[in-house]
């Protein structure tokens, strides 16, 4: 092979180069993708033509495979996760639209150590707080409910919903609010008049954020709701993960379907996703 | 808490003449209707952990709440750490951290270097390399427990090599590792410090690299290397064309242009990324629960089981407790200093 040029404008890289670089990301996009092609070739296949060692063969017939029995199995609790999603979601959210922009435009004496304590608790171990949580929840009945679960999601939502609010109306210039506030607008009217509508960008990040990120917990869901049928999908999917009475093909078409919401927000809109795990990262 | 009286607020403050009455309704307005979260987080966050704090000085260890302090005040805690699963969760949580930030911090700012030659395409790539953030740690580990089960998967994949076959060949025993299912834990430590520190020989704690942990680390790099990415593709598009140019006037190689100009300016970046992921990696629970549960000989188990199991399998709610206050405060230790220079620049 021949040398690559010493003298090469920045433009005009070596062809072998590109080459190397492109080698190595479509081995990596195969690395990255195996796992997704081992869960959906493997949930279509039939066991009666094929067993574990054909993991990587592609499904010989394509009848559903484990797809229809996962599904009478996840569904309920895919309804339970679709149920208490959307309001936890939605309730997190527009507490964090109201803190963000309190925290933002409306900064008081110890404004800012409020906000890095309420901060603090989007990165402690849920562990810490399981026992007082589920003791509370059954002091207000709420506890083993979907509703106590929802009420759980909002809660600790509020760190990571703040923030993402409170650097997005950060950013809307000042002047806006000092404009609303000489034509006699007072707190309350210029959010409902000003920042609301420019919010919506927020709300959509805040929301796809807050919606993968509650339908994929695990911790919560295990241990405030203890009745199967209440119990989120990803309960669903661990219980039948460790039993051996299904097969691998149900146990993978279930990975598969409790992964498909997620999944598709994230295919559909992921340019938003990306903005919510930068805001949701804070600023290096 | 530092909620600072409205009135206290010096009247000098209020610049509007026009709204002026109206301001100073708003100045109390702000931290009133800021209450209910700042109160609803301080009893739910700070609250929550004082009271299990106090949960891990009691005497509760059954399905029965006993909240009388057991003396000594705090005697659960050395009790805890004399437990050699929670020594094994503590070592398992250590070679899990150093081998998945490696492979997640190298390998997400690899990528981002790759898709930062404006290859064509790079949007899917990207894409494609985040795909798995916006999956369940349980969907993961499902996923991943099946890839590394020693009966198939991985294992399929060395046999379709022939390395076997030859093997066999040659009468010796076929190369078959066990992944998560291998209890085995190498580069132990205990004979070398059993040297120096003769007790050492006694610790029924293995210190060494627990082969299993490596196979749980590589679905969790699989599956945050993409926001590790993100992370720093986000840091060299803040990178001006001029540095770059200016580099390459210079005569630098590619090579080193990221190594003396553009990983050094992404180091907030990644520190960042470090902190992030470290924090993330001292609290990992359902993607092992998913992928290998305790694993054989605890080989797998880390604290975040360990708290799971005492308060909801054994009742021992003390034990479980103080577990989890030792989880606080190690990612307390990472995360405190990291949101206290965050409060500096607001």
């Amino acid at each position: 092979m021949a040398p690559a040029p010493r003298t090469y404008s920045p433009r005009k890289k070596s062809r072998i180069g590109r080459y190397v670089v492109y080698a190595l990301l479509v081995a990596a996009t195969l690395f990255y993708l195996m796992p997704v092609y081992v869960m959906v070739a493997n949930g279509l296949k039939d066991k009666t033509y094929m067993t574990l060692s054909d993991m990587w063969r592609l499904p010989l017939y394509l009848n559903g495979g484990g797809f229809p029995l996962a599904w009478d199995v996840l569904s309920p609790s895919l309804w339970a996760s679709v149920r208490m999603v959307i309001p936890a979601t939605i309730g997190s959210a527009l507490l964090g639209a109201v803190n963000g922009y309190l925290l933002s435009k409306w900064k008081f004496r110890g404004s800012d150590v409020i906000f890095t304590l309420i901060l603090f608790g989007m990165f402690i171990p849920y562990q810490a707080v399981l026992i007082p949580l589920i003791r509370t929840l059954n002091l207000i009945g709420l506890y083993g409910s979907w509703q106590g679960l929802a009420l759980v999601h909002i809660i600790y939502g509020i760190p990571i919903t703040s923030l993402i609010f409170r650097n997005y109306f950060a950013n809307v210039p000042t002047e806006l609010v000092e404009a609303a506030r000489i034509d006699g607008a007072g707190l309350i009217q210029t959010f409902f008049q000003i920042m609301l509508p420019l919010s919506v960008p927020a709300f959509v990040v805040v929301g796809i954020f807050q919606f993968t990120n509650i339908w994929n917990d695990f911790l919560f869901g295990v241990t405030v709701v203890f009745n199967p049928a209440d119990q989120p999908v990803t309960v669903a999917l661990n219980n039948l993960n460790g039993t051996t009475s299904v097969d691998w093909t149900v146990v993978m078409a279930a990975a598969v379907i409790s992964a498909l919401p997620t999944a598709l927000v994230y295919i559909l809109l992921g340019r938003f996703f990306i903005r919510g795990l930068l805001a949701g990262s804070m600023k290096g | 808490m530092a909620v600072t009286s409205p009135a206290l607020v010096p009247e000098a403050r209020v610049q509007s003449a026009a709204g002026r009455r109206r301001f100073s309704v708003d100045r109390i307005l702000s931290p009133l209707l800021l209450a209910p979260s700042a109160v609803v987080i301080f009893i739910f966050v700070y609250g929550f952990i004082g009271y299990t704090f106090f949960v891990s000085l009691t005497n509760w260890k059954s399905a029965k709440p006993d909240l009388v302090i057991h003396r000594p005040v705090g005697a659960i805690y050395p009790d805890l750490f004399g437990q050699t699963r929670f020594q094994i969760d503590l070592r398992n949580t250590l070679v899990f951290t150093v081998a998945f930030l490696i492979m997640a911090v190298l390998g997400g700012l690899g990528l981002a270097i790759l898709l930062d030659r404006h290859v064509r395409g790079s949007g899917f790539f990207r894409s494609v390399f985040l795909f798995p953030y916006a999956l369940s740690f349980i969907t993961t580990g499902v996923a991943w427990r099946w890839i590394f089960n020693p009966e198939t998967g991985i294992n399929l994949l060395i046999d379709a090599t022939g390395i076997n076959a030859i093997l066999a060949a040659n009468g010796s025993e076929p190369l078959k590792p066990g992944w998560i299912t291998d209890p085995s834990v190498v580069w132990q430590l205990n004979g070398p410090i059993a040297a120096v520190f003769p007790p050492a020989a006694e610790w029924s704690l293995k210190l060494g690299v627990p082969v299993a942990m490596i196979a749980v680390a590589v679905a969790a790099a699989w599956q945050l290397s993409g926001f590790a990415m993100a992370m720093f593709l986000a840091g060299l598009g803040t990178i001006s064309h001029e540095v770059r140019e200016a580099a390459s006037l210079d005569g630098a190689s590619d090579y080193r242009l990221y190594k003396d100009v553009i990983i050094p300016l992404l180091n907030p970046i990644t520190v960042s990324v470090l902190i992030i992921l470290t924090h993330v990696s001292l609290k990992i629970f359902d993607l092992v629960f998913a992928m290998s549960g305790k694993g054989p000989g605890f080989a797998t188990d880390v604290p975040g089981i360990f708290v799971y199991e005492m308060i909801f399998r054994a009742q021992r709610y003390n034990l479980g407790a103080a577990a989890a206050i030792v989880m606080l405060v190690a990612v307390s230790i990472v995360i405190v200093p990291y949101l206290a220079r965050q409060l500096k620049t607001l």
